[in-house]
């Protein structure tokens, strides 16, 4: 309380001193706080900080280093996708939904058009190739989304290293991703009925080079993590949140399997025909941080062998359609890449300008009117990357969605903060919301 | 029934009106594991017929409507006899044109147990929304009732701390409702304008 400081002014409030700081000497600081005799200290941690996942504002009551009391503060991202889809189209509807949890685009598509299909009535009627093609493309964004999740977790732990490797075997994905789709995310290419348009020349291949080289890839992560002592130090009974708390806050993903739960609704609810696969529901026993992250690596290899398994049968079911066969509903145009980059087939310009009155009448009104959704409700839930992701839709008959709500796996799980830092340490807070792997623009919508 | 009115658009708006028919109530049997989990819930709680207004078999859903006041008797029994462990959350749907219910509160349940699922839905009048809070029941629900109060104006009671969640503290309105406007302004390119998208031509 000697001089001012332009770092660390302090102003008397009825809870107390508040000192906001942005930077600069931390000792003057420390020095003014101690000076206050108050053990008990609030930080405020976030929205804007490194270590929050995005915007998550993280209120830290503290003894000490110990934490006493954590809540969270959401809410910065907050989109209004789910009001905006009202004034859209069903088709629409796919572009904003992958806009909500950006680092899986392809299950908040999946999940929504799998809802809009249970509403048509038109779940059984979607080709077998477009159902293959979702389940890889969805596989291929889970490894995606585990690689930042396993990168950015270890950077926020100090350790720079499984970063670099982590965002180089994202960037295979996304290669892959950009050749079927055009972009790297936010595709909008899962679409009620099927996929937006086929798989192009040379996808197999290009899809079977990145499988193997990023099965050999995730073993750099692999070798620097699993196992290392500063690692294991910062995780190992980290985050404890056992199967009683899990069912209680409704967690699920990899935070439930981390009781030693195999939980997986690939398994015990199979959507998009995942019934047909060999793979593994991966588990741990010990609740914590490590287990978390045992997790997710070993899911890696599971995705890889769903990915194999998807090329052998798209190349059986090669040629076969990728959208539903009623024109009512499907999309009429099919993408073609031309010399200008992806746009609408020549063939099909040529057929509505040039040849067929009525196909050009059809495309006019189901691109601009849609398609109608008969009134209810549906509810469909997948296994995103973070836990049960669920599409609430209600269509009133009409040709716009009445609601959508998502039910975000980030969201729901993001409650277990408290629950699995209070007591502990404030270095663990940090290592605890990684473990969660929230994301803010699924938090929020 | 056909024809342009008003504006005299001719772009292909017709005007024509299909008639809604939403899901009615369901009779026996429901088929599947509706017929186990309704037959399990009226023995382990005998006001089933009081408590339950209607049962809804959709499109391989089953829905059971119940009171308002029964809520959170109907989701103890359901969570502790009937096995559903989890609640996946909350979500409010508006509609205005039903008098005296038009704030519809949606709870998907599932059983990790039997690997079932199921929904609750309480519906309450816009003038009084008051719904008892199920987060002594599943404690995950917390956000999600707030979610729901933040963007319909739901009244959870008995909820720990019901403040908004997305919305700043000191909003006004409640977003999801369908009497709140979207918003947005004209944008103008090279001479056209686009309308804001609650403006643009709606097709019913």
């Amino acid at each position: 309380m000697t001089t001012f400081d332009p770092y660390a002014p302090s102003r008397d409030t009825t809870e107390g001193k508040v000192f906001s700081v942005t930077g600069g000497d931390w000792d003057s600081l420390v020095q003014e706080i101690g000076a206050t005799k108050e053990e008990r200290v609030v930080v405020n941690m976030g929205p804007q900080h490194p270590s929050t996942h995005g915007v998550l504002r993280l209120v830290l009551e503290l003894e000490g280093e110990t934490i006493t009391e954590v809540r969270c503060g959401i809410g910065y991202l907050h989109t209004g996708i789910e009001k905006n889809i009202e004034f859209r189209n069903w088709t629409q509807g796919t572009t904003f939904v992958t806009r909500m949890d950006y680092l899986s685009p392809l299950h908040n598509e999946t999940a929504y058009c799998l809802a809009v299909e249970k509403l048509l009535g038109i779940t059984n009627d979607v080709p077998e190739r477009a159902s293959v093609i979702r389940v890889m493309m969805m596989e291929l964004n889970r490894i995606s989304s585990h690689m930042v999740a396993l990168g950015t977790g270890a950077l926020e732990l100090g350790a720079m290293g499984p970063m670099f490797f982590a965002f180089r075997d994202r960037e295979t994905v996304l290669e892959i991703f950009e050749m079927i789709t055009g972009l790297r995310m936010n595709m909008a290419y899962v679409r009620p009925g099927g996929v937006q348009q086929d798989l192009p020349e040379g996808a197999y291949t290009k899809i079977r080079e990145g499988v193997k080289l990023m099965r050999k890839n995730f073993k750099d992560n692999a070798t620097l993590l699993i196992g290392n002592s500063i690692w294991m130090k910062r995780t190992q009974g980290i985050g404890y949140l056992d199967l009683a708390g899990c069912t209680t806050l409704g967690i699920t993903g990899p935070v439930l399997r981390s009781t030693g739960m195999p939980w997986d609704l690939r398994k015990v609810q199979p959507y998009c025909g995942y019934e047909n696969y060999n793979f593994d529901v991966v588990t741990a026993d010990t609740c914590d941080v490590y287990g978390r992250f045992l997790i997710r690596m070993n899911e890696l290899e599971q995705s890889l062998r769903i990915i194999e398994q998807c090329v052998d049968k798209l190349e059986k079911l090669h040629g076969a359609p990728v959208m539903v066969a009623d024109k009512k509903i499907a999309w009429p145009a099919q993408l073609a890449l031309g010399g200008d980059g992806l746009g609408n087939s020549l063939d099909h310009i040529r057929e509505i300008m040039g040849t067929s009155m009525e196909s050009l009448i059809h495309h006019f009104k189901l691109v601009t009117e849609g398609f109608r959704v008969p009134a209810g409700q549906a509810y469909a839930a997948i296994e995103s990357p973070r836990g049960e992701l669920g599409a609430s839709v209600v269509s009133d008959g009409g040709t716009r969605p009445y609601r959508v709500h998502f039910r975000e796996p980030s969201f729901n799980n993001l409650q277990a903060t408290p629950a699995m830092s209070e007591g502990g340490m404030v270095a663990d807070i940090v290592a605890a919301v990684a473990s969660i792997d929230p994301v803010m623009g699924g938090v929020d919508r | 029934m056909f024809g342009p009115k008003g504006t005299g658009d001719t772009s292909g708006y017709g005007g024509l009106v299909a008639k809604v028919v939403t899901p009615g109530s369901s009779e026996r049997p429901y088929g599947g594991y509706f017929d186990e989990v309704t037959d399990n819930l009226e023995r382990a709680y005998p006001e089933f017929s009081d408590a339950i207004e209607r049962v809804v078999i959709d499109r391989g859903e089953l829905t059971l409507h119940v009171k308002a006041e029964k809520l959170v008797d109907v989701a103890f029994v359901l969570r502790d006899s009937l096995k559903f462990e989890m609640c996946m959350g909350v979500n409010g749907v508006h509609y205005p044109e039903q008098t005296g219910r038009e704030l519809h509160a949606v709870y998907p349940l599932l059983s990790m147990t039997k690997n079932q699922r199921i929904r609750l839905e309480v519906s309450v009048s816009d003038s009084n929304p008051h719904i008892p809070s199920l987060v002594e029941v599943w404690a995950g629900n917390n956000w999600h009732e707030r979610e729901t109060f933040d963007m319909f104006g739901i009244i959870f009671d008995g909820h720990p701390g019901l403040t908004r969640i997305l919305m700043p503290d000191d909003w006004k309105g409640h977003p999801q409702r369908k009497d709140y406007a979207l918003g947005g302004i004209p944008v103008e390119y090279k001479g056209a304008t686009t309308p804001p998208p609650s403006d643009r031509r709606s097709y019913k």
